[in-house]
């Protein structure tokens, strides 16, 4: 669907070369959302407009739907950037028009007859939730309400792709949220291919099925969500992903640790239950779980429990071999205070 | 006040003429001064017709009659008023002058208005697909707007000003008859009566400046 190839940017400030991005080449499949995630200054934004060509490339081609886009003269440009939407973190709404016009616009803008522009603006504001507020002007709208008359004006030539710069950015968690699941919907309901680019890994477990890490330029690390949460290659893939299956265990809970620590992640299926009482009945220890918690990545689980497993140290390391065998990923984390005493 | 009756019937006439320079100049500053700004903000760097040498070319113009002071502009220009209108006396021969002035002042506020605009909209604008055309006209032009109509205000003041100038060397209006009477007669009433005229019609200009630009403005 999206295709890019061997892609460079540079800008020249002062006589000075600054490289926003660097040789990238990705693909984003027909129906998919694609994430694009790294920190303020990777790249993010200058990748995303590539795919509508606001942003041309120093070097490298840019291919939707089997088009090179470098290769359009303005008027062809102008037509294909009709069928990709784009909603941004500013909502970038005209102030003095109302919602019904903003909306409008990008019909007129296509050359739709005036006759079925009414009808078309209706139907995309009742698809963003909005039918009741058509006469209003953006100030008199909250940011979630402006988004929405955002997402619907980049609806409204009914796109084959939607990219989305940081769009929940601006926005509280409760709006994300809904804003989220509007993109879902959008996804899922009218099969357009999504792509996102967010600094907050929840958007991307939410709602993609692919991401990319991005940083100085470069593409440091793509998967599936999945694989990226679960197995993240790269320290800023892990860095980005911490707080998803890293927890800082308290002081004080640390104190009261008896055996090992031990952190078990499991994948897809949640048979912890299952686990940690065959363990005990299989070896004397004594297990004590201090934190679990379970993330869904488009349903499908990720779970990661810590434990306290204390009893005689051949025991605790016969059982923990066992969990090695029986889950994902086992990782000691702290020896114990006993163990430390005896060794 | 018996003095003030007898020249109503001139100052009447002097303030119709006024009237005339200032709007027929205004017209002009809008009809050409506003493309003019357009086109300055649309070649800018980085916007949807960026042309280097338009800019240029239209910049060195616009900047080339702002900086002659109006008085020499208005001699300066003689030659083409007598060309266009076979005379430079009379109300009409100094809207020549006056409109030349206006128009550029007129295009460097349409483009500093512009400028205002959050780049964004423009970009989430050409990102739907419109054409040039259609952003000026749908995106740039509303956005404008109350910014277009103040410009108009402070450009109607300043023919007003520069109209008086324009009176001097046989333009007609209230300028003219100020002078006239004022500074070659000594005759205070009609200079204190002029005064008032222009501070009164001023003061209006600006007050319904303010009130329509307000009105339009949906910020
Ligand atoms: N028009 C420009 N001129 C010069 N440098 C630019 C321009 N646009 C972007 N850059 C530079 O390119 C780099 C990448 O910018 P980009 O906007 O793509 O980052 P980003 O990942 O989207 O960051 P953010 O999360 O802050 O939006 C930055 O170093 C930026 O300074
Ligand atoms: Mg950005």
């Amino acid at each position: 669907m999206i295709e890019l190839r061997e892609i460079t940017k540079e800008y020249w400030s002062k006589k000075e070369k600054n490289i926003a991005v660097d040789n990238v080449s990705l693909t984003v499949n027909e129906g998919e959302v694609f994430g694009i995630v790294g920190y303020s200054g990777a790249g993010k934004s200058t990748l995303l407009r590539f795919i509508n060509l606001l942003e041309r490339p120093t070097t490298g081609s840019v291919r939707v739907d089997g088009i090179d886009l470098l290769t359009l003269s303005n008027k062809e440009l102008r037509k294909t950037r009709q069928s990709i939407g784009m909603i941004f973190q500013g909502f970038y709404l005209v102030a003095s028009k109302t919602v019904f016009e903003n909306v409008a616009f990008a019909l007129l803008a296509a050359g739709v007859q005036k006759k079925h522009i009414r009808d078309k603006v209706v139907q995309l504001l009742e698809v963003v939730g909005l039918s009741d507020q058509l006469a209003k002007y953006p100030s008199q709208l909250s940011g979630g309400q402006k988004q929405r008359v955002s997402i619907a004006r980049s609806l409204a030539n009914d796109p084959k792709i939607l990219l989305c710069d940081e769009a929940t950015s601006a926005l509280d968690p409760n709006t994300t949220e809904s804003i989220l699941s509007l993109l879902k919907e959008i996804n899922q309901k009218l099969g357009i291919t999504i792509v996102v680019i967010t600094h907050e890994m929840e958007v991307v477990k939410e709602i993609c099925h692919r991401c990319a890490v991005m940083r100085e330029g470069k593409v440091v690390e793509l998967g599936t969500t999945f694989d990226i949460f679960s197995a993240p290659k790269d320290p800023l893939t892990k860095k980005f992903i911490q707080n998803v299956l890293e927890f800082e265990i308290p002081e004080l809970m640390m104190n009261r640790v008896k055996g090992k620590l031990v952190k078990l992640i499991f994948l897809r299926d949640l048979a912890t239950d299952a686990v940690v009482s065959d363990m005990i009945q299989a070896f004397e220890v004594r297990a004590n779980i201090l934190h679990g918690k379970v993330e869904y990545i488009h349903e499908t689980p990720l779970g990661v429990f810590i434990m306290d497993i204390s009893g005689e140290e051949d025991q605790v390391n016969q059982a923990i071999d066992y969990l090695h065998k029986r889950v994902h990923k086992v990782e000691v984390i702290e020896d114990g205070p006993t163990y430390r005493a005896l060794a | 006040m018996d003095r003030l009756i007898e020249l109503l019937p001139e100052l009447n006439l002097a303030f119709v003429e006024t009237l005339v320079m200032v709007g027929i100049a205004l017209s002009f500053a809008f009809l050409i001064g506003l493309p003019l700004g357009i086109l300055l903000f649309v070649t800018d760097q980085g916007l949807i017709l960026e042309n280097k040498w338009v800019k240029q070319a239209v910049g060195i113009v616009i900047n080339l009659i702002r900086s002659v002071p109006f008085i020499i502009l208005l001699v300066f220009l003689l030659p083409l008023t007598s060309f266009l209108l076979g005379t430079t006396i009379g109300p009409l021969a100094a809207s020549v002058s006056l409109s030349v002035a206006a128009i550029p002042f007129y295009a460097r506020i349409v483009e500093s208005s512009a400028r205002e605009i959050n780049k964004g909209v423009i970009e989430a604008a050409v990102a739907t697909g419109a054409s040039p055309w259609m952003i000026i006209r749908h995106i740039l032009l509303p956005e404008t707007k109350p910014g277009l109509i103040t410009g108009i205000t402070i450009t109607a003041i300043s023919l007003i000003g520069y109209s008086a100038m324009a009176g001097t060397i046989g333009g007609g209006g209230i300028g003219d008859l100020a002078i006239r009477y004022g500074y070659y007669r000594y005759d205070d009433t009609v200079m204190f009566t002029t005064v008032i005229l222009l501070v009164v019609l001023v003061q209006f200009v600006q007050y319904m400046g303010d009130f329509v630009s307000k009105a339009v403005d949906k910020k």
